[in-house]
């Protein structure tokens, strides 16, 4: 339960109340992670949140994207170049990118969704052959909300990206409206096909609805939930989901393990 | 976990105490604080014992839901059931202070974990140990101040001679006679007070050794036989078969809401759990100096701010935290720990303020 002192190195301001900050250990290298892990990230006298690791630094260290929404968001948000953090972890499941080799892959974002997704996307990008066609979609609030707005048009030029806005302002061309209007639109092959979605749970839970109509199995489609964490460790209590600790068996799960667990509501 | 190698029903080595006082001297001699149950603001309690003549004989308690009264009857120094303490407090305090950080390097602060001997464990406590050891050390992530505090221990376990009114340990399979799990084992005997003992432990076994005692004979054993058949019968049980699957096909059953509209969502039943272990953790700053400081504090699923995401609680209805509460216990945990999570022991009948019993509700949820 002891952080590890890290040092933000950088710090990007991805929208008004979001920044990407790379933290780099004060001492030794960090440990691994997995697409899709997260860490407890800690602003020191003021807390501790589960963020998701977003990539790898090229100069080692994390990459970690924060929206501001509660005290320790805006502390760590607030962070400067050189301030100290803590990290613990990283913790829980992983996206199985080795599951999707071979088959057509579905991205769908959500919001700050497409941060856990970023590795899995820099994955697909780099390694295109391993994989069929490989479709992102990504829905925003408006067209100010949308994170890494520079790495999706890059992306574009490998994958086919769409994005989709619920309030369009007059800049915006693009397709307007609920995510599932994209998976209606793009081509798949249902059987052969993994999914890979993040984002608030409503546009999970609706997303994979439209994916299991079109024909991909529950068991190919994967989340990640998100709950109260305090530890991260499966000891704290909070994060459970009926027998899951969100922590420990998440937060990537597959549809099949939480489609009817995410029923129930007040679960 | 130790097991005790020869059960006093099996007519194995016993040894019986006049008194306790050589015992609780022992243990002081062997630098353990030895604590046990006092009578305190009209409650028994746990705290540090100077000597056995702390321990509050000739007092029994009264246990309904919602209720416990302690009343002066007979000559025990054991004859009250659980008491709002249980062994979590020893192995998994209320709070602890996990780090302190000044000019940015954390520093663990060690557990407090001086030797404690616990006089007057009962088996639905032993039981308890058992299911938090696999809480806190059987997963991926032991937790080493837990084993720490828990290596400290010293076990006396108590053989229940006076079932509460609120207990069902015998439902549960864990009680009321203590079969493993303990350093030393006493049965209290009356006609004369006496108390046969019995070690589950190489280290107990060398303490009884220590103390004045005479052999058992057969009368000894038999009257302990007789403390442990009369305990069993207890009032109240529960119905474990198919309880697990049974809570999941009730989650949307609107028994939920009726008993929400008792509960107060006070968190009592869950402070005095023995196994209850869900924590939070309180950050702060000392401003005097800038150290930040981070503890860990017991938490509760009742409170609204347990299930907190993005500002607004997942569980805001106190139906889905009492749901949430019931069905760990009875169903999830055994998911998650392969055990119940309820030993039977009462305190959250006994010390819910609106009386809700957790045996009448698991009956009505069938």
């Amino acid at each position: 339960m002891i952080p590890a002192p890290y040092r933000v190195r950088s710090r990007r301001p991805d929208r008004a109340d979001t920044v990407t900050l790379t933290l780099e250990p004060v001492e030794g290298t960090c440990p691994p992670f997995l697409p899709g892990q997260f860490t407890m990230l800690y602003a020191p006298g003021v807390g501790e949140i589960p963020i998701s690791v977003s990539g790898h630094a090229r100069s080692g260290g994390y990459v970690q994207t924060v929206r501001a929404v509660g005290p320790v968001s805006r502390a760590l948000c607030r962070a400067r170049r050189g301030d100290i953090v803590g990290v613990r972890g990283p913790f829980g499941t992983h996206w199985e990118l080795s599951r999707a080799r071979g088959m057509d892959v579905v991205v769908a974002a959500g919001g700050l969704g497409l941060a856990p997704l970023r590795p899995v996307i820099r994955e697909l990008v780099a390694h295109g052959a391993r994989y069929g066609r490989i479709s992102l979609i990504a829905g925003t609030r408006t067209p100010a909300t949308l994170i890494y707005p520079r790495e999706l048009a890059r992306w574009g030029r490998d994958l086919d990206v769409q994005v989709t806005v619920d309030h369009p302002d007059r800049t915006w061309t693009g397709p307007t409206g609920l995510i599932t209007k994209l998976v209606a639109r793009i081509v798949f092959d249902p059987g052969r096909t993994y999914a890979f979605v993040c984002g608030p749970e409503l546009m999970m839970r609706a997303t994979a609805g439209e994916l299991l109509r079109r024909g991909v199995p529950a068991g190919r489609i994967a989340l990640s939930l998100e709950r109260n964490m305090k530890c991260g460790i499966g000891r704290c209590g909070h994060c459970q989901l009926g027998p899951l600790f969100t922590c420990l068996d998440g937060p990537v799960l597959t549809y099949d393990r939480v489609a009817a667990l995410l029923e129930v509501r007040q679960l | 976990m130790r097991t005790c190698p020869h059960g006093v029903e099996d007519g194995g080595e016993a040894a019986v105490l006049d008194d306790l006082d050589p015992l609780v001297g022992a243990l002081r001699e062997r630098g353990f604080a030895v604590v046990g149950p006092v009578a305190r603001d009209g409650v028994i309690r746990f705290a540090e014992l100077g000597s056995a003549a702390d321990l509050p004989r000739g007092l029994a308690d009264e246990q309904a839901p919602g209720f416990y009264r302690l009343h002066e009857r007979g000559e025990l120094v054991f004859g009250f059931a659980a008491s709002p303490d249980a062994v979590k407090r020893y192995t998994h305090p209320p709070r602890s202070v996990l780090f302190r950080m000044r000019g940015g390097v954390p520093e663990k602060v060690p557990p407090r974990a001086g030797k404690v001997a616990l006089l007057g464990v009962r088996a639905c406590d032993l039981a308890a140990l058992a299911v938090q050891d696999r809480v806190f050390l059987g997963g991926r992530h032991p937790d080493e101040a837990y084993r720490e505090r828990r290596e400290a221990l010293f076990l006396i376990a108590v053989t229940c001679a006076a079932p509460g009114g609120t207990c069902f340990c015998a439902s549960m399979g864990t009680g009321p006679r203590p079969t493993s799990g303990f350093d030393v084992a006493l049965t209290e005997l009356t006609g004369p007070h006496r108390f046969l003992a019995e070690a589950g432990s190489e280290r107990g076994a060398e303490l009884l050794a220590a103390l004045p005692s005479r052999p058992a004979g057969d009368a000894d054993r038999a009257a302990a036989r007789e403390v442990g058949a009369a305990a069993a019968r207890m009032g109240r049980r529960v119905d474990l078969d198919g309880v697990r699957e049974r809570l999941i096909e009730r989650r949307e059953s609107p028994l939920w809401d009726e008993i929400a509209s008792r509960c107060l969502t006070c968190a009592a039943c869950t402070m005095v759990c023995p196994t209850c272990f869900c924590v939070t953790v309180e950050d702060g700053v000392d401003l005097a100096d800038g150290t930040a400081e981070r503890a860990e504090r017991w938490d509760s699923c009742f409170t609204l701010g347990f299930s907190e995401l993005g500002g607004a609680p997942l569980r805001s209805s106190g139906a889905a935290r009492y749901r949430q509460w019931l069905s760990h216990k009875f169903s999830t945990w055994v998911d998650q720990f392969g055990t119940y999570g309820c030993v039977g022991c009462g305190r959250c009948v006994t010390w819910c303020p609106a009386g809700i019993d957790i045996t009448e509700e698991l009956e009505r949820l069938r």
